[in-house]
């Protein structure tokens, strides 16, 4: 009983519970059960809040854990195994906190199947919740392709036109990287008796070997669901024909993911070979950087330039990642949130402007700061977030970043920091550029000229991304404070290796 | 022969007088209550059921020690006779809304069942012959039921004689092995391959053709030719019982003569299972990628199946890997059978009352009539695939733990790999349930309905639970086998 009232085990209760609460609700009633998923989303976020009161920001460990043994295989044991240390809380609250946003933003987006749409998002909420969680190697794999499932029908039965190639491209795509991990987590399981995370750190050292090997496996899986270049095709397909708060959730929640899983698997499991990869991926990360904004900058679809952009978004945070010293780490952490607040509010306007005018065409739009003067002001301040305006959350993390990278010296090359910092530039061209065509100039559509403003609900889904938006911005200590001690253990990790190279 | 003797093969005995009782007494009942032969198919089944459970936890060889009733026998009699019940479920329904209503099926499956069931208790190469028979010759004729539509009886006759053919390898094996160790019992080979009086190359290749026989029975690659057209062909609730009967049949005798009378020859015999293995579970899965036929599909699925679970034999000639390796196999098989059973329960409901072939297309749209069968059939295609938290994935994860804990990594990487193909095919069901107008219906017998519900629950459960099973599977082998 008293693992019941962990706040973490409850975290995953609650979501699940409230699937089963809405599978009991007639399906006719749409708005009784909107309200029941919006609830019970508002409570799982409040559950994660409790979370945060209990987590101690001093200490570098895992907290809060649970461990209940759940499946025995000849010596070995699959755990039960969840905690939340500072790596993850972020990322956790991140998820509560973007859930019941996504699903005010569904109110009147969909009007088909809401029960069932409902039900999946809230068991797609369980299954990321799992993921940043489980502290047991399989725990996290069963979550990890379960979220597949949820996100396969949000896409394929309430998506765009090319519904179905975009749902089975997803699914093929990240289940093709993550079953070489399930090969390496078995074999790791196997070879060292045991699947618990926490007593694998540095066991690349034990296995030298294979470590390589087992690194690349693990990488794979997590570069797809970032995505990193060149693994990103099914990213722009999946988001444009993802409904709006799937679009929200799969960059808000789902690709951090792939980074998260770096800092939980690649990081401390194999730090000598995170240490040789680092050039590699920093490579990857600024041409994911620089090709992402080049391609977003030709989209004439707002949504792919939006999704386009993520590309190039990921690319800071895992530049920050391998970047392998504090400053980068933690840029790249809050890069993760930054990147949920902006690119999911960026996501939730093309939805509402989808929503009026049935498309998403540039050239369809124009001038709509005149018909629609709370919907500019509003877009212009998710623009210059995601571009990174100082005084907002993007350039904070964006800043951390490329100072990071540029003393790096796993990377060892500043060249990197140089071209990443290109990208910030591109940014602003391809987000003002996408601002200037939809907003500024003459009304030049007749369609356009009746658009009503935004309604008080849909301020309402985007008004705590702003508010959080700006509190980064002004005030990000408290973000870095919480995720500091554990950002620190894990350089110590890294640190022998570093040293080593030089 | 005593009555102890009796008592082993109390279950099967009894099935076998039951069935041909039931054949008779069919002849009394009226045309418009055969409901009353099914029921009582159902009744004989489940008291083989209890009878079968009552011999858990002990061992007893017989009839001077060509049988056995083990653990063993008993774990895979449960799931013969269970596979029996739904297959009857399945057919009532089925055959009646196709037209085939003939009630010499339920006789025919009896005694079919009543031949997988001496498979499993069989510790003589003679048994092993003998039940091969008793299962597959009701099998053929189950396969050209729906005679005369020109599939039905194209795959029964292809079945009869690819089976005929595979037998002839089965008794060609036994007729060397019995030379190059004078006697037939597993216990007798076992004894003269340890004083080192086998012949053994002799030995080698008559076992050689006993892994080719029983692979004609399990459906591996290069020995799986006759599967697609006879799946296809004979009446669905038939095939379904087949993709698992004659399958688990098959992993009996390979278990039963492989992990207990031939230890020694396993090093020898890996490397030529892992080979048919990586064949199986590639070839099936590739070739199932393109396939429109509902029903060839779920052949070549089960082909890779069968695939997996010869993984699971590989790594036999390491003693420390072989116990939790069998173990896994017969995990796999029990969640594999609730699975694919599942999956031709829907595939009979859904067939149209001609019996014609049923395509992937002709699912479209099935979750707008029918959200209960569509929702079931979509917990099995994604148990199929292995996505947690099913029971297919911890089937599956068994399966590759103990191919890597046996050092078969590449082979793993393989299955997973084909694993991946593999949820191309299965996601095709799924869009077509979901994501696709259309206008599929399906009956709305609640028999049908109701087994299909419980199969997709069970699937449920034992991916929330795992261990269960497995833990059973252990059990089925402390007494005997390994």
């Amino acid at each position: 009983m008293t693992n019941l009232l962990n706040p973490l085990v409850l975290l995953l209760l609650i979501p699940l519970a409230g699937t089963f609460l809405l599978w009991l609700l007639p399906g006719g009633r749409k708005s009784l059960v909107r309200w029941v998923a919006l609830l019970t989303s508002l409570i799982a976020f409040g559950c994660s809040l409790w979370m945060l009161v209990q987590f101690q920001s001093m200490d570098p460990g895992l907290q809060l854990g649970v461990k209940l043994p759940w499946l025995q295989f000849g010596s070995t044991t699959v755990h039960f195994e969840l905690a939340v240390d500072g790596l993850s809380i972020l990322m956790v609250i991140l998820t509560t906190f973007l859930t019941p946003i996504a699903i005010l933003s569904t109110w009147t987006a969909v009007k088909e199947k809401v029960k069932g749409f409902m039900a999946f998002f809230l068991l797609l909420e369980a299954g990321m919740l799992g993921v940043f969680l489980a502290q047991d190697m399989i725990l996290f794999y069963v979550f990890w392709e379960f979220t597949l499932v949820p996100m396969y029908f949000l896409i394929g039965i309430w998506g765009g036109e090319r519904k179905v190639y975009a749902a089975v491209k997803f699914f093929l795509f990240t289940m093709s990287g993550s079953l070489l991990m399930l090969a390496a987590m078995l074999w790791l399981g196997l070879n060292q008796g045991t699947f618990s995370l926490p007593q694998l750190e540095g066991v690349g050292g034990t296995v030298p070997a294979a470590a390589g090997l087992l690194f690349s496996a693990f990488a794979l899986a997590f570069a797809i669901k970032v995505p990193m270049f060149p693994l990103h095709t099914w990213l722009p397909d999946a988001h444009v024909e993802a409904p709006t708060a799937g679009s929200v959730i799969l960059a808000g929640v789902l690709l951090k993911m792939g980074a998260y899983g770096f800092l939980r698997f690649n990081i401390p499991l194999f730090p000598q070979v995170a240490v040789k990869a680092a050039p590699w991926f920093a490579l990857l990360a600024v041409i994911g950087i620089i090709y992402g904004a080049a391609t977003a900058f030709v989209q004439k679809d707002v949504k792919k330039l939006v999704a386009y952009s993520s590309v190039s978004h990921l690319g800071f945070v895992v530049l920050g990642i391998f970047a392998l010293n504090p400053l980068g780490l933690q840029g790249g952490i809050l890069q993760m949130v930054n990147h949920g607040l902006s690119t999911g509010a960026l996501f939730l306007l093309v939805g509402m402007i989808y929503e009026r005018r049935h498309t998403r065409q540039m050239d369809q739009f124009g001038g709509l700061w005149k018909v629609m003067p709370v919907f500019g002001t509003l877009t212009l301040l998710v623009v210059l977030s995601s571009v990174g305006l100082p005084g907002l959350n993007g350039f904070v993390g964006e800043f951390t970043i490329l100072m990071g990278a540029y003393t790096s010296t796993a990377i060892n090359y500043t060249l990197a920091a140089i071209l990443a910092a290109t990208g910030v530039i591109l940014a602003a061209v391809y987000l003002l550029h996408m601002y200037q065509h939809v907003f500024l100039g003459p009304v030049t559509q007749d369609a356009n000229r009746s658009l009503k403003d935004l309604n008080a609900r849909e301020i309402l889904t985007l008004l705590p991304l702003l508010v959080v938006s700006v509190w980064i911005g002004l005030y990000p200590k408290p973000f870095f404070a919480i995720m500091a001690p554990a950002v620190d253990k894990l350089i110590a990790l890294v640190q022998p290796f570093l040293t080593v190279v030089k | 022969m005593s009555l102890s003797d009796l008592l082993i093969l109390l279950p099967q005995a009894f099935l076998l007088v039951w069935a041909s009782l039931l054949l008779l007494v069919d002849l009394f009942i009226a045309k418009d209550r055969k409901v009353i032969t099914a029921i009582l198919g159902t009744a004989g089944l489940a008291i083989t059921l209890g009878l079968t459970i009552g011999q858990w936890g002990s061992r007893a060889t017989g009839f001077n020690q060509m049988v056995v009733a083990d653990n063993f026998s008993v774990f895979l009699n449960g799931l013969f006779t269970l596979a029996g019940i739904v297959a009857i479920v399945i057919a009532y329904d089925n055959m009646r809304r196709t037209g085939i209503h003939k009630t010499e099926f339920y006789a025919l499956l009896l005694f079919s069942v009543a031949g997988m069931m001496l498979m499993s208790a069989a510790a003589d190469l003679i048994i092993v012959f003998l039940a091969l028979e008793l299962l597959s010759i009701p099998l053929y004729i189950l396969a050209g039921l729906a005679v005369p539509r020109a599939g039905s009886a194209e795959g029964a006759i292809k079945y009869f004689l690819l089976g005929a053919f595979a037998s002839g390898f089965v008794l060609y094996g036994t007729a060397l092995i019995f030379g190059a160790t004078q006697g037939t019992s597993l216990a007798g080979i076992i004894a003269s391959i340890q004083t080192g009086a086998a012949e053994l190359p002799l030995l080698i290749i008559g076992a050689a053709l006993l892994l080719v026989g029983f692979s004609f029975k399990v459906a591996a690659v290069p020995f799986h030719m006759w599967t697609p057209d006879v799946y296809q062909g004979a009446p669905s609730p038939v095939t379904g019982f087949m993709s698992i009967g004659a399958k688990a049949a098959g992993f009996a005798a390979l278990i039963r003569v492989f992990s207990l009378a031939f230890p020694s020859l396993a090093g020898q015999f890996a490397p030529i299972i892992a080979v048919l293995a990586g064949l199986t579970m590639v070839v099936g899965n590739v070739a199932a990628v393109s396939q429109t036929s509902v029903k060839r599909m779920l052949a070549y699925s089960s082909i890779a199946h069968a695939g997996y679970i010869l993984m699971a034999l590989v790594p036999l000639a390491d003693p420390s890997a072989a116990g939790n390796s069998t173990a896994s196999a017969l995990t796999y098989l029990v969640v594999y059978g609730i699975t694919t059973l599942g999956a031709w329960a829907v595939i009979s409901a859904v067939e149209n009352a001609d019996g014609d072939d049923t395509s992937v297309r002709d699912l479209s749209g099935l979750a707008r009539q029918h959200p209960w069968m569509a929702a079931a059939m979509t917990l099995f295609m994604l148990s199929f695939t292995g996505i947690p938290p099913l029971a297919g994935f911890w089937g599956k994860f068994y399966l590759f733990r103990t191919a890597i804990e046996g050092g078969y990594t590449t082979l793993a990487i393989i299955g997973l790999l084909s694993s991946l193909v593999s949820a191309w095919y299965y996601l095709r069901v799924v869009v077509m349930l979901y994501f696709r107008e259309g206008e599929a219906g399906a009956s709305r017998a609640p028999s049908i309905q109701i087994a299909t519900v419980l199969l997709a629950l069970v699937i449920l459960a034992l991916g929330l639970f795992p261990s269960s099973l497995f833990r059973l599977a252990l059990q089925a082998l402390a007494n005997g086998v390994s």
